[in-house]
């Protein structure tokens, strides 16, 4: 029986390579000056749904919110294996916290043919785990997150073994579901050379106008627009063309979208500065580690 | 989502596991207990289980004025949809201003599902609340929860509000808040609720768990001594133990020294560890990242050991000792059985 998997990924800075430069004078983070990568967890849930589909079926179905840049990760996801790709891309979108994030996700979900809705636990720039099972809710569907194996998949129900901290837990469950996946449920497979050489040149419509605008810098809108018609559709009629869709055809509500749909704002933001504390150097010699071990033991630190 | 009140209670969920309450509902009832004091509110402990109503006296010793109890059988078990279902009615019902959670396995599960559902704002991992203003285009927003959280991978923390959709929700990291003394002597009051609930909000069955008890507590002990990737060897963290075992504290590490191979995930103190607070905090050979410091900056007083004067830990460390830990960590050891 086959299932279909729709994996919901997310292209974020890299927060391990933050450094002194990557932070403005106001405390912000200058997130072009880090490295844009696939948020390491949803490269597991991308394997997950990868794997579903090499032992039973289907079809894999990748989507991501974000600016026009964000395609590069679904190139990346087409290399390891997925059918098709959607870029998710509106200026209304900007400002969405995991709420409003999780209602525009669920309106391109329930576009789509899905079993098996897929998530990594988090992403690196927020750590908050709340998009997986808020998306979970707005399509009134249960969810298993902390997967960490995948025990079986029949007749359309799902057992999995959860991660839950101090221990784990077994859960059946009938599709469909959403899983949100840990870094320790699989290794995920490198990029595929043949198709990779294939899907380099897949393109969203935003990229094909902003190419056609470089190669043609005196053509007028009118004809960029009708190169862009026809270059559309050759990568179409094979196979590399990126799903773009906007909020008018998501049919979202604009109320629950962007700013406006996010309940929760910033009050404000400091870098962390390290607070100064009173301090000793202590000599690293037998009297000085000696005196310190006795000063914290009349001060009873050391009982 | 519910309006915006200023009479609503504080909230606190107090999770329990086969009858037992977790000790993050407890720390929270401390803060909840400022909360609701500042705002001049009271404070409601939720509890959801089945057969659970001889919890209630110790959640209103912790900080509690009143529990919402919801009892059933369908209840004993935690699953998202069905104590998603019964904490959404109960907001409804009563509006609290503020819901927070603890952001274990269970509330980080939990928590986003009820936000969804009530169309309300959630911060995840904060470390700490307060209550203050919030000024937006000359209007003054009055004693909103402020939630204060590090994003970034810890470069920055953020201070998160919501002004219009309540309630105001966040989750808390265990071991964030400090525990509050119980007051023996608190009265309490105990709201039983009637719940509905049917197969349909439990599509999950729990076919098998195992709970693990974690090999150290690091939490409950009042030293800890960790190690970092400078202690070079799994055979080397040898020194980490037995300085520990020499004063009587918890072995610790460094998520890199737990990604070496070091030493065991349970011994991990950070961000992505376990939150300590103890009376002194023994940093060996940690160069004192930031997600490190998220989980041991708030040590009475800590000793930072390494060769690097540059380290940051140093930054923080009460006791600067620069140099070889090799040859100062037996020199503590020594001095420790010369005194004690």
């Amino acid at each position: 029986m086959a299932y279909n998997c729709v994996v919901s990924v997310k292209q974020v800075p890299d927060t391990k390579k933050i450094t002194g430069e990557a932070m403005n004078d106001d405390g912000t983070v200058n997130r072009g000056s880090l490295p844009a990568i696939f948020n390491p967890e949803d490269l597991n849930a991308l394997e997950l749904a990868l794997d579903i589909k090499d032992k039973y079926g289907g079809k894999v179905t990748v989507i991501t919110m974000g600016l026009p840049a964000a395609s590069a990760i679904l190139r990346e996801s087409l290399y390891r294996g997925a059918d098709d790709a959607v870029l998710i891309t509106d200026r209304r979108c900007a400002a969405s916290d995991t709420l409003a994030t999780s209602y525009i996700l669920s309106c391109a979900v329930k576009k789509l043919d899905y079993d098996i809705v897929l998530c990594g636990r988090q992403a690196i720039d927020g750590d908050t785990a709340q998009v997986g099972p808020q998306l979970a809710e707005k399509l009134g569907i249960p969810q298993i997150t902390y997967l960490e194996e995948l025990l079986s998949l029949e007749e359309k129900v799902i057992t999995a073994r959860r991660n839950i901290g101090n221990g784990w837990q077994e859960v059946k469950c009938k599709l469909p579901v959403l899983l949100t996946v840990i870094d320790e449920a699989n290794e995920p497979r490198v990029a595929v050379a043949k198709r990779l050489m294939k899907y380099k040149k897949a393109r969203t419509p935003v990229e094909i106008q902003m190419q056609l605008k470089q190669d043609n810098p005196h053509a007028s809108d009118e004809e960029l627009k009708q190169l862009g018609r026809t270059k559309t559709e050759e990568l179409e009629k094979k196979g590399l063309l990126i799903k773009q869709w906007d909020l008018d055809y998501l049919g979202a509500d604009l109320q629950w979208c962007g700013r406006d749909g996010s309940p929760t704002k910033v009050h404000r933001i400091q870098s962390v500065v390290l607070t100064a504390r009173e301090s000793k150097t202590i000599e690293p010699s037998d009297k000085g580690v000696a005196d310190m071990i006795h000063e914290l033991i009349s001060d009873k630190t050391i009982s | 989502m519910i309006s915006v009140n200023r009479n609503g209670e504080v909230w606190v969920f107090a999770e329990q596991h086969e009858g037992n309450l977790e000790d993050i509902g407890l720390e929270l009832l401390g803060r909840a207990r400022t909360l609701g004091d500042t705002l001049g509110v009271k404070v409601g402990a939720v509890l959801i289980g089945d057969e659970v109503k001889r919890l209630t006296e110790k959640l209103c010793h912790y900080g509690a004025d009143k529990v919402y109890v919801l009892e059933h059988p369908l209840l004993e078990h935690y699953q998202a949809n069905s104590y998603g279902k019964v904490i959404y009615d109960l907001i409804h019902k009563y509006e609290p201003q503020i819901m927070i959670y603890g952001a274990s396995a269970c509330g980080r599960d939990l928590a986003p599902r009820v936000a969804s559902a009530a169309k309300a704002g959630l911060t995840a991992d904060c470390t700490d609340l307060q209550i203050g203003d919030h000024e937006n285009k000359d209007v003054v927003h009055k004693n909103l929860l402020l939630q204060i959280r590090p994003a970034f991978g810890g470069n920055i923390i953020a201070t998160i509000i919501n002004y219009d959709r309540w309630p105001q929700m966040a989750t808390v990291r265990e071991g964030v808040m400090p525990m509050p003394e119980p007051l023996t002597a608190r009265k309490h009051e105990i709201i039983a609720e009637k719940v509905h609930l049917t197969h349909d909000e439990l599509p999950i069955e729990i076919l098998n768990e195992h709970k693990r008890e974690k090999k150290v507590n690091l939490k409950a002990s009042r030293i800890v001594v960790s190690g970092g990737a400078g202690v070079g060897s799994k055979e080397n963290f040898r020194l980490i133990w037995d300085l520990a075992n020499a004063l009587g504290a918890a072995p610790g590490a460094t998520r890199a020294a737990v990604d070496l191979g070091f030493i065991d995930r349970d011994h991990q103190v950070g961000q992505t560890g376990t939150t300590v607070r103890p009376s002194l905090y023994i940093a060996v050979g940690i160069s004192g990242a930031i997600q490190h410091q998220a989980g041991m900056g708030e040590s009475q007083k800590i000793i930072a050991i390494n060769n690097d004067p540059q380290a940051p830990i140093f930054d923080i460390a009460h006791y600067k000792v620069i140099g070889d830990l090799n040859e100062i960590v037996p020199k503590m050891i020594k001095a420790i059985k010369a005194r004690v």
